[in-house]
């Protein structure tokens, strides 16, 4: 019996001190409702009491959280359409703000806040040109609209965007297909223009190496003929200056050997006339 | 239990844990000793409790005693074995983040064997020098407005384990975004050339920065140490026409290649050609020139000799090469003056010696006839001397003559 009553003392105590007792992690802001009632907000993080069954404590991640929304078509400045996928970094501020015009539901939080920069996203992309939202004014667009998030989004529900980023923007499929058929001929047009300067080059220098070929030939042969014209020359100042001591005797040798030369074959045959004068003794009788 | 300890932690438990906290020899020595006092506490406490209590009640001392006893056995097993569960490791790549009852304490756990108050203290072991790698792929826009896939990787560690802790849900996931947009931002403000080529490592740098400003804007705690660009490359879709610029390149390279190599061979053949005309030129000018002066010389020696005796000399000369000429061909004396008119010519034999001459041919011939043939032989020989005795002695040297 004493036994039973002790264990009931016991099982009493932990029931009392488990709904008296609670823990906001470092990494949560709690708020503490007494009835409905918000008695104590923005409870820092470590062990606290409070009245058992009669408050209740509210907990949610004080952490920086991120929402992705899914990719939302918007149009450029000049009409050209592009998605666009975002993403959020933000984190709760105000619990107390946030409980109320929440009622701490974090996903659809999440949900009311992809809505709110989706429609800051179309706004911006609206004043912009496809140029300035790729490159030329991210940052400045981002800060902007983080900017003006805050000032509704702390007011509204007590939540603090700290950063908006834009991840993808992409072309729709038929813009896309036709930047890869400009993205192709222009390569084309690279590749041809390549081909043909090689071409030009390798027709040059063909060019040149026949003009080299056909000069070098045509000197030699001017070469040739100029050393031939004096070799001939020579020849006949020396051929001139040695015959012309006897020009009668040279005809007289000249002729002989000439003779000798061309009836130097056994096929050529002579009719002689016996009264020749290689003949004359030949006859000698008749003769005489 | 839980609701008990936090009265007791700030004068019992914490030198302890600090004792815990020296090392092993820590617990060797002082531990046993703090044990048995904290546990004989603990039983004077719920003794000292339960005498209240019984005494409240109608209760004899003898029953309290023995359920005492039970009780007292049964905690000091409890809180041995509650004990026993605080201790752990830290390894040397790790640091520990304590909380106690949720809330962070400033103290960084360091590597070493560890105790610290299960149920009490929570700690969160985080890795703080592997090097974690993250990759993506993706289409992205440039610039320029054309399309190009670009894979990277992102290497990270975690610097700052506290904030890595407590000030970001999922610090992976935020870093996945964040690389994402940091590396399309600056994607888009590059040309395609520059990150299909040489800018890679530019636009890995410039990814770097950024997506560092971005976590120490989150406060993540992590430390970006490099990003790679892995890869770039254009779409499939125009794949095939960016490599054709790439063999474009190369076809202009060997269309030159090509043309210097014809040039190569055509041009210093030429010299040779050249040099082979001039060469053959100069052989003949030194022919014509060394034939000039030896005829010159021997005609000269032989017109000496003739002015000394010149009748014998011609007579001499003369019949020498009527010898010579008529001993190499073929010859038919025709005594015309004899007045025997009929001669037997044996053609058939003639024809067979030789058909070149054309006096062969003839079947009988007239006086006046065989003249005429004997002059126009003599003509024709006497027309071309040069050639007919250049030829010969020019053969020998294999240069031909033009």
């Amino acid at each position: 019996m004493k036994n039973f009553v002790i264990g009931g003392l016991i099982f009493l105590i932990y029931a009392v001190a488990s709904n008296a007792i609670f823990v906001v992690k470092e990494t949560e802001r709690a708020i503490m409702l007494q009835f409905g009632d918000v008695v104590e907000a923005d409870i820092p993080s470590g062990l606290h009491f409070k009245l058992p069954w009669i408050n209740t404590v509210r907990k949610f991640d004080a952490r920086i959280l991120t929402v992705d929304s899914s990719p939302q078509r918007f149009l450029t400045l000049e009409q050209k359409a592009l998605l666009v996928d975002s993403y959020a970094m933000w984190r709760i501020v105000d619990v107390q703000r946030y409980y109320t015009s929440t009622s701490g539901d974090e996903s659809r939080t999440a949900t009311l806040l992809a809505q709110r920069i989706n429609d800051g996203l179309r706004n911006k992309f609206g004043e912009r040109d496809l140029q300035e939202v790729v490159s030329g004014q991210r940052d400045q667009l981002m800060t902007q609209l983080t900017a003006e998030l805050n000032e509704s989004t702390a007011e509204e529900y007590g939540i603090e965007v700290i950063d908006v980023r834009v991840k993808r923007i992409d072309l729709p499929d038929d813009v896309r297909s036709s930047v890869y058929e400009r993205m192709t001929s222009e390569r084309q047009r690279e590749a041809q223009q390549l081909r043909s300067r090689g071409n030009e080059l390798a027709i040059g220098i063909e060019a040149d190496a026949d003009r080299q070929e056909a000069v070098l030939l045509v000197e030699a042969y001017r070469d040739s003929e100029r050393i031939r014209g004096d070799g001939d020359a020579l020849a006949a100042a020396t051929y001139a200056s040695a015959f012309s001591k006897d020009s009668e005797f040279y005809a007289f040798t000249r002729s002989l050997n000439s003779y000798r030369d061309t009836f130097a074959s056994k096929g050529d045959i002579m009719l002689l006339d016996p009264s020749s004068e290689y003949f004359k003794y030949l006859h000698s009788g008749d003769q005489q | 239990m839980a609701w008990n300890e936090p009265g007791n932690k700030g004068n019992n438990n914490d030198p302890w844990g600090s004792g815990g906290g020296g090392g092993g020899r820590g617990n060797g020595d002082q531990g046993p000793p703090d044990l048995d006092e904290v546990i004989k506490n603990l039983t004077n406490k719920f003794n000292g409790l339960f005498g209240k209590k019984g005494s409240g009640g109608s209760s004899g001392s003898s029953g309290s005693g023995i359920s005492g006893g039970l009780i007292a056995g049964a905690l000091v097993l409890v809180v041995v074995l509650w004990a026993a569960m605080g201790f752990y490791t830290i390894d040397e790549s790790e640091r520990g983040v304590v909380f106690r009852f949720g809330e962070i304490r400033e103290e960084i756990v360091t590597p070493g064997l560890r105790w610290n108050p299960p149920l009490i203290d929570v700690v969160e072991v985080i890795n703080i020098s592997r090097v974690n790698t993250r990759s993506y792929t993706n289409d992205m826009l440039t610039t320029d407005e054309n399309i190009v896939n670009v894979s990277i990787s992102v290497q990270f560690i975690v610097q700052d384990p506290v904030k890595f802790a407590i000030q970001v849900r999922d610090p992976q996931r935020g870093l996945d975004q964040a690389a994402e947009s940091a590396i399309r931002h600056v994607a888009g403000g590059t040309t395609m050339d520059r990150v299909l080529t040489q800018g890679r490592a530019v636009v890995a740098a410039e990814v770097r920065e950024r997506l560092q400003t971005y976590m120490d804007n989150y406060g993540t705690g992590i430390l970006v140490s490099q990003v790679n660009v892995e890869n770039a490359q254009p779409p499939v879709a125009v794949q095939a026409a960016f490599d054709d610029v790439i063999r474009a390149r190369e076809d202009e390279q060997r269309a030159q290649n090509q043309a210097l190599a014809y040039a190569n061979r055509v041009v210093p053949e030429a010299r040779g050609e050249a040099q082979r005309i001039i060469e053959q030129a100069n052989a003949y000018r030194d022919q014509v020139i060394a034939r000039a002066d030896g005829e010159a010389y021997r005609f000269e020696q032989l017109l000496t000799e003739y002015q000394k005796a010149p009748i014998v000399t011609r007579e001499r000369l003369y019949i020498d090469a009527m010898q010579e000429m008529l001993s190499n061909s073929s010859k038919i004396l025709v005594d015309i003056e004899g007045g025997n008119n009929m001669m037997y010519l044996p053609l058939d034999k003639i024809m067979e010696q030789g058909a070149t001459s054309t006096p062969g041919r003839g079947l009988q011939l007239t006086p006046q006839q065989l003249r005429d043939l004997a002059d126009q032989v003599s003509r024709e020989m006497s027309l071309s001397p040069d050639r007919a005795r250049l030829q010969p002695n020019t053969s020998g040297r294999g240069a031909p003559l033009r």
